[in-house]
Parts: C-alpha cells; sequence; structure tokens
C-alpha cells in the first residue's frame, strides 16, 4: 500500500477515534478557553493595545492548548500496546507520521476556528491589514506547532513523564516559528508594516522540520 | 499429534522457518535472553515455556522485529532483515493491539489496509475463524477479556502469515475457547504454516503441539517432543525436564 493510502486510513482512523472518544479536542478547548478568559481578566487593553498584545495572546494560548492535544496522540497508540501492532506491519513509518501531524493539524485549526471569535470579541479586535494574509500566517503556524509536537511526542512516550518532556522539548526548538507566528500576526492585525518576511520565515522553517521529522521518525518509532 | 510434526530427521536440508544464532538480549545490565541458538522448521507448532522472567516474551519480540538483539543474529523464513519479512509474519502481543474505541471489524479493516488488503471479507473470515460475529457492532473495550484475545488473534492472522508468533494467547480465556483457539492454531499449522506459542498453560495447547522449548533464566535449556507429561502443570518447575 501507498504511503498517501496509509496516511489517509490511518488519519481516517484517528478521526474516528477522536469523534467517538473526544479526549484531545474537548481538553484543548476548555484549556484554550480558560486562557482566553484569564488574559481578559489580566489585561484590560484598548482596542489599539488589543491588536499590539494579541499576536502574542493568540500564539501562546494556541501553543499550550496544541500541547494537550499533542500529548494525546500517542497515548492512544501506547493504550493496549497498538502501537506494536503497527510497527510489526509492512506499512511505512513516514505516513504514520503523517497522518498523525495532519490529524493534529486539523484538531488545532478546529480549535482555532472556534476560539477566534472568542479573542474577536474579549479583545475588541479589528484587522487593519488583509485577513486573507491571517489565514497563511495560521495555516502555516500551526503546521509549524504540529509537526514538531507530533514529532517530539512520539519521542517522549517512552519517558516516564512525557507530559513535562513534551513542552520542554518543543517550546525551545518553536521559538523561531513562535516569533514569525507573533510578528507576523501582529503585523496584520495593526498594519504597520508588511508580514512577508515572517511569513516567508514561517514557510522555510515548516520545510525544514518536515523534513527532518519525516527523515528521523523511522529512528524514532522503533528506539527502545 | 501426527507423528510427521514430531520427526527432527525428516527435517534435514530444510530451511528453517526461525534460526537463531547465539543471541544475546540485554536490558541495561540485565540479560534477559543469554545466547541463545536453535533452529526451527517450518510447519511446526512450538510451544515456549518457562516461568516469568525467563525470556520468553522477549525472544518472542526479537523475533518479531520488536527488539533488536544485543548480539547474535536472527534469520526469519531465511532473511536477516526482519521488516522485510513483515507481511509473512504475525504477532499477537501479550496486549490485545487493538482500538478500544472501535468494534473488532473496524480495528481489522484498518489493520488489513497496512498489509494491502482491501477486501472486507478476509477481515469477516478472520473474525468468524476464532469464532466472532464480524457484525458484532460492539466496541473492543466493552468486550470480554477472551474475546479481546480471541479479537486480537484475528487480527494477528487475517493477513494469512507464514509464521506466527503469539504471546499469551489464553491468558483470561475461558477454557473451552482457550481449546477452540488451540484447535485453530493446530489448524493452521496442519496448513504449512509455522507457530510459536508463549504460555503458562501448557496443557491447553498440548493436543497439537509439536515441540516444546524451554527457557530458564534466559537460556534455552530443553527441546521436546510434544510436551512433557511434567511440563503441562502451570506450576512444574523447568529444571524438572533440564537436560
Amino acid at each position: 500500500m501507498s504511503v498517501w493510502g496509509v496516511t489517509q486510513r490511518t488519519l481516517w482512523k484517528d478521526l474516528r477515534l477522536e469523534w467517538r472518544s473526544k479526549d484531545a479536542i474537548n481538553s484543548m478547548l476548555f484549556f484554550a478557553l480558560l486562557v482566553v478568559v484569564i488574559f481578559s481578566f489580566a489585561f484590560d487593553p484598548t482596542a489599539e493595545e488589543s491588536r499590539q498584545i494579541a499576536g502574542g495572546l493568540i500564539w501562546v494560548a494556541f501553543l499550550f492548548a496544541a500541547v494537550v492535544a499533542l500529548n494525546q496522540t500517542w497515548a492512544r497508540e501506547l493504550r493496549n500496546q497498538v502501537l506494536d501492532a503497527y510497527r510489526v506491519s509492512p506499512a511505512p513509518a513516514t505516513a504514520l507520521f503523517m497522518a498523525k501531524a495532519l490529524g493534529n493539524f486539523l484538531f488545532v485549526v478546529v480549535l482555532e476556528a472556534l476560539m477566534a471569535p472568542l479573542f474577536v470579541v474579549f479583545y475588541n479586535l479589528r484587522s487593519v491589514g488583509p485577513v486573507y494574509q491571517l489565514l497563511i500566517v495560521g495555516a502555516l503556524g500551526t503546521w509549524a506547532l504540529v509537526v514538531n509536537g507530533t514529532f517530539f511526542a512520539a519521542m517522549s512516550i517512552r519517558t516516564r513523564s512525557r507530559e513535562i518532556m513534551l513542552p520542554l522539548m518543543l517550546f525551545p526548538i518553536s521559538i523561531p516559528a513562535l516569533l514569525a507566528m507573533v510578528d507576523a500576526t501582529t503585523s496584520i492585525l495593526t498594519g504597520s508594516a508588511s508580514p512577508a518576511f515572517w511569513i516567508r520565515l514561517l514557510a522555510i522553517y515548516d520545510l525544514v522540520f518536515t523534513t527532518v521529522c519525516l527523515s528521523l521518525f523511522e529512528t524514532v518509532l522503533n528506539a527502545e | 499429534m501426527s507423528s510427521e510434526h514430531i520427526s527432527n530427521d525428516s527435517t534435514a536440508g530444510i530451511q528453517p522457518a526461525v534460526a537463531l544464532s547465539e543471541v544475546v538480549r540485554h536490558f541495561g545490565r540485565f540479560a534477559a535472553v543469554r545466547g541463545v541458538t536453535a533452529n526451527f522448521v517450518p510447519g511446526r507448532l512450538y510451544v515456549v515455556l518457562g516461568e516469568n522472567g525467563a525470556g520468553k516474551s522477549t525472544l518472542l519480540r526479537m523475533m518479531a522485529g520488536l527488539l533488536q538483539p544485543t548480539r547474535g543474529t536472527i534469520r526469519i523464513l531465511g532473511e536477516t532483515d526482519i521488516r522485510s519479512m513483515a507481511p509473512r509474519m504475525g504477532y499477537m502481543g501479550h496486549a490485545p493491539l487493538l482500538y478500544d474505541e472501535l468494534d473488532a471489524m473496524e480495528n481489522l479493516r484498518y489493520f488489513a489496509g497496512l498489509y494491502s488488503i482491501h477486501d472486507d471479507r478476509a477481515c469477516a473470515a478472520a473474525i468468524e475463524r476464532v469464532g466472532l460475529d464480524p457484525g458484532l457492532k460492539r466496541r473492543v473495550g466493552q468486550y470480554s477479556q477472551g474475546m479481546r484475545q480471541r479479537a486480537s488473534l484475528a487480527r494477528a492472522i487475517l493477513h494469512n502469515p507464514e509464521l506466527i508468533l503469539l504471546d499469551e494467547p489464553f491468558s483470561n480465556v475461558d477454557v473451552r475457547s482457550a481449546h477452540a483457539m488451540a484447535r485453530l492454531l493446530g489448524a493452521m499449522r496442519d496448513e504449512g504454516k509455522t507457530v510459536f506459542v508463549v504460555t503458562h498453560q501448557a496443557a491447553v495447547v498440548e493436543p497439537v503441539a509439536d515441540e516444546s522449548i524451554v527457557m530458564h533464566t534466559g537460556r534455552l535449556v530443553a527441546r521436546e517432543h510434544g510436551i512433557p507429561h511434567s511440563l503441562l502443570s502451570p506450576y512444574s518447575q523447568p529444571s524438572e525436564v533440564r537436560r
């Protein structure tokens, strides 16, 4: 079976599992909601101040919430040791990684779609720059978070304190992407500068880390 | 047990299904498997016996390619690249290796796809073969332990493998179902497949066993035709058959 065929099948299976258990999406939603509400109590910004700080708030909230989902990604493969059934099959490791990363991407995009209106309401946000650019930054930024997150979550599954290990590994390596996401978002919201440089940086970051993660995943999967 | 399955003389010149050469496996400083060398001819049902910690499951996991030996060589169906033999092997672990949130048919449909099998009839046939109903819509998480074990066996055999590796397939299975599973394993052996069964319930598999392999503290200490009477009790000591 082709890599894409196994990827589709595994992705569909993960979406079905998530639909039935709602483990990832529920915990992500509640977590992100809490962050939005707490931040809104902590700050009382004007509309202009909101545009200045919203990029940081939004992406920090999504990063923290994504970690909750990323920890769930491999947890369901460890239950009943189902991962062993995949490992003894002839299916390629890269297909498993792509399916998990795409699944996490979809979960985080759903979260972002649900949380974006709340940010607009709580922080009285209006974008000065073109909104379609926010969608590009959102897609590239989300992929940057989930591709590394999926990889490091796989690395940490055999460690005893994997919930702690994942952010410890993921956050430092996400700093360049986070910087690009925040600056690009702020540039678009305030209309103060072109986000082109940051979008290009994000695209390169995604390309490099997707390639690295795909190349190394088989080693991680079979690590003892 | 038919005599053609127990004669070592008739196996000369046959390529072994599994060939182990000085296989050692360490976990840190602990040696779980210590220099096991053995050849296993195809078309037989081998029962691996030994107390907890004897190295049975570790040996089986190395044969399945889930663990790498620290030293030594494992040749599966003539190949040292175990990964390349994955389509010809079936593995059933101590855990069910199934998703609790899916029913048996959904589970098998997914795993069949990993072996490029897209025909639902193959999944249904495997489920029926282990005595379950492919139409049952109950999720595996709601199955009894015995049903989970049988569904797990169905997953391991759905791609019709030549080499079947089973780790404790009868644990928590009622006596009647365990005997039915053992008869199925015997039937698969009669079809020419090589079956390895790690178990503490030797009596269940005794009617179909060709050979028993006894492990003790990581070493293969005995190989016997069939299962020696002294090992039929789950509380027998391996030293009773050690040569």
